[in-house]
């Protein structure tokens, strides 16, 4: 392997950790809800401005970054009480437009109580690049992998052993039957837009020391989040991690080999590709209906 | 036990249940017949409160229950085992029945999680197999015992032997008696009326909304309205 390639490769993968990451907030929340929560970038954005913004009030990152993910859970628990949950029962399309709207409203918000300048993080642990084979890693990039796959994991265990993980999927799968067995659906759904929040703005603060964050971060990571999501199957966490990656690696790839300037427009391709040839994803469970 | 006072539901604007009275005492098993669309699960929706009431009371125990949200009502012990099973297809047997216990302390479910185990053996068998992969019997077997899991003091049944074969719907009146016998307070709907009105010690008619016709499950049975359009005689 060259070490051009494998310099793609460790970029690509730290990319798509992030991309993961937006895309497991995106499966959470359609799982939970059937929502897809086009506001999910947003929580990217808050996640690494208000870190930004805690870090240049003097606050040590060990209590920012709390502070931020806490502060992004707040708005997505907001976003589930005042604008989805009054909604209940309204078509899929009314309610993707409410979630494009709370977006448009809270990049507003950004630029009223931020602004809209670049900013730029501190890396956690400097900057002095380590070399592996030829390539060069930003430390940063190990905080990225090592935090994404902490959260997987994480992830894992939680819809895997925990009964409160298996009741949200219970009511997903089944609202009356879950209702039934005693599981408050509300709190659920609470727990979904909190916990897919989290997920975003932790996303945003780990990569807001390598790509700068703004008030409009979130417009192009939740496009690349939500083609992650449909790339390895919306709804499926194994597909949201499957997808980020792939789609990380492969802008990645295109950017070296071929030309930057088609970077973005990858993520629309591997969306359209899914849509057209595998319209559940490359892991999504076969012959559920589609939005 | 149970009372339902002038209880009444709509779908949107078009009333499905329209002033139903009716009582359940504690120890009894207490049939509802009733033709298709007649409101029998709607009843029970409301009773489970996941449908809302439009007018009238639900009382549980003397306590006014009827604003009560599901999860307080299985709290109390009225826990219902849904129509069409309703199981939660891609997880495993034991999860769903370990979701059936979602309200109950850890030790009390693995208990009870035994007690389902012991009365349906084939349970235990398939215990790590996605639910949506058993058959119907077993599926129905499963919904019970999700439903046992909350520990139920009044079992609402809504037509547990639906789309199974004669062997089986055997099998699930034998469960419900014996349930019975273990003093669970039952009220059952069941399309298979004969078998509903025998089992029962008293039962109601549900047609359109209203109770037309209740007395004991053997009064009904030889009720010639009910043989006519319930029993086929
Ligand atoms: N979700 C719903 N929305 C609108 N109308 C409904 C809904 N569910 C039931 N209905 C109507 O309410 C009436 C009562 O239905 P319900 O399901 O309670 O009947 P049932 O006695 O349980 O019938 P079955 O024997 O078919 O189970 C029917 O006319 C039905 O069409
Ligand atoms: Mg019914």
């Amino acid at each position: 392997m060259s070490a051009q390639f494998v310099q793609f490769l460790l970029t690509g993968l730290t990319v798509g950790a992030i991309y993961a990451l937006v895309a497991l907030g995106f499966s959470i929340i359609y799982n939970a809800s059937q929502v897809i929560n086009f506001a999910q970038g947003e929580f990217v954005m808050i996640g690494g401005m208000a870190t930004v913004w805690f870090a240049a009030a003097g606050v040590p990152y060990a209590a920012a970054i709390p502070l931020a993910v806490a502060a992004a859970a707040a708005v997505g628990l907001a976003l589930e009480k005042f604008a989805v949950e009054p909604a209940r029962g309204a078509s899929v399309v009314t309610l993707i437009i409410i979630t494009i709207g709370a977006s448009i409203f809270l990049r507003g918000l950004a630029t009223l109580i931020w602004d809209k300048q670049l900013h730029v993080l501190k890396p956690f642990s400097g900057d002095t690049p380590i070399v592996l084979g030829g390539a060069t890693l930003l430390p940063q990039s190990l905080w990225v992998l090592g935090v994404s796959l902490a959260i997987v994991l994480a992830l894992a265990w939680f819809f895997g052993r925990t009964l409160l993980g298996k009741a949200m999927l219970a009511t997903s799968n089944n609202r009356l039957a879950a209702q039934l067995a005693g599981i408050r659906v509300r709190h659920v759904l609470a727990l979904a837009f909190a916990l897919s929040a989290a997920l975003g703005a932790i996303a945003g603060i780990l990569i807001a020391p390598i790509a700068f964050t703004s008030y409009d971060v979130g417009v192009m990571l939740g496009l690349k989040g939500f083609a992650a999501a449909i790339l390895g199957g919306m709804g499926s966490g194994a597909g949201a991690v499957v997808g980020g990656i792939v789609l990380g690696i492969a802008e990645t790839m295109s950017a070296g080999y071929i030309s930057s300037a088609y970077k973005d427009a990858i993520a629309l391709l591997a969306m359209l590709a899914v849509l057209f040839f595998l319209p559940s994803g490359l892991l999504g469970r076969r012959g559920t209906e589609r939005v | 036990m149970l009372e339902v006072e002038g209880l009444a539901c709509r779908y949107g604007r078009i009333p499905a249940l329209k002033g139903i009275d009716l009582r359940v005492a504690q120890g009894e098993l207490v049939s509802l017949v009733g033709a298709n669309g007649a409101g029998k699960t709607t009843l029970l929706r409301a009773l489970s409160g996941v449908l809302p009431t439009w007018a009238g009371q639900v009382r549980f125990e003397g306590a006014d229950i009827t604003a009560l949200a599901p999860e307080r009502r299985v709290r109390l012990g009225i826990v219902q085992v849904p129509e069409g099973r309703q199981v939660f297809g891609p997880l495993t047997v034991e999860d769903n029945l370990r979701l059936g216990g979602y309200l109950r302390r850890r030790a009390e479910a693995g208990r009870a999680l035994e007690r389902v185990y012991a009365m349906f053996p084939v349970l235990r068998g398939k215990r790590s197999e996605p639910a949506g992969t058993l058959s119907g019997g077993q599926q129905q077997m499963l919904a019970i015992g999700r439903g046992l899991m909350a520990a139920p003091r009044l079992l609402l049944l809504d037509e547990p032997s639906m789309g199974l074969a004669p062997r089986l719907v055997e099998e699930i009146f034998a469960c419900v008696r014996s349930l019975k016998a273990e003093a669970t307070t039952i009220f059952l709907v069941d399309q298979n009326a004969r078998a509903a009105l025998a089992i029962a010690d008293r039962a109601y008619v549900l047609e359109t909304g209203r109770v037309v016709l209740e007395g004991s499950g053997h009064d009904l049975l030889s009720n010639d309205q009910v043989r006519e359009a319930y029993l086929g005689l």
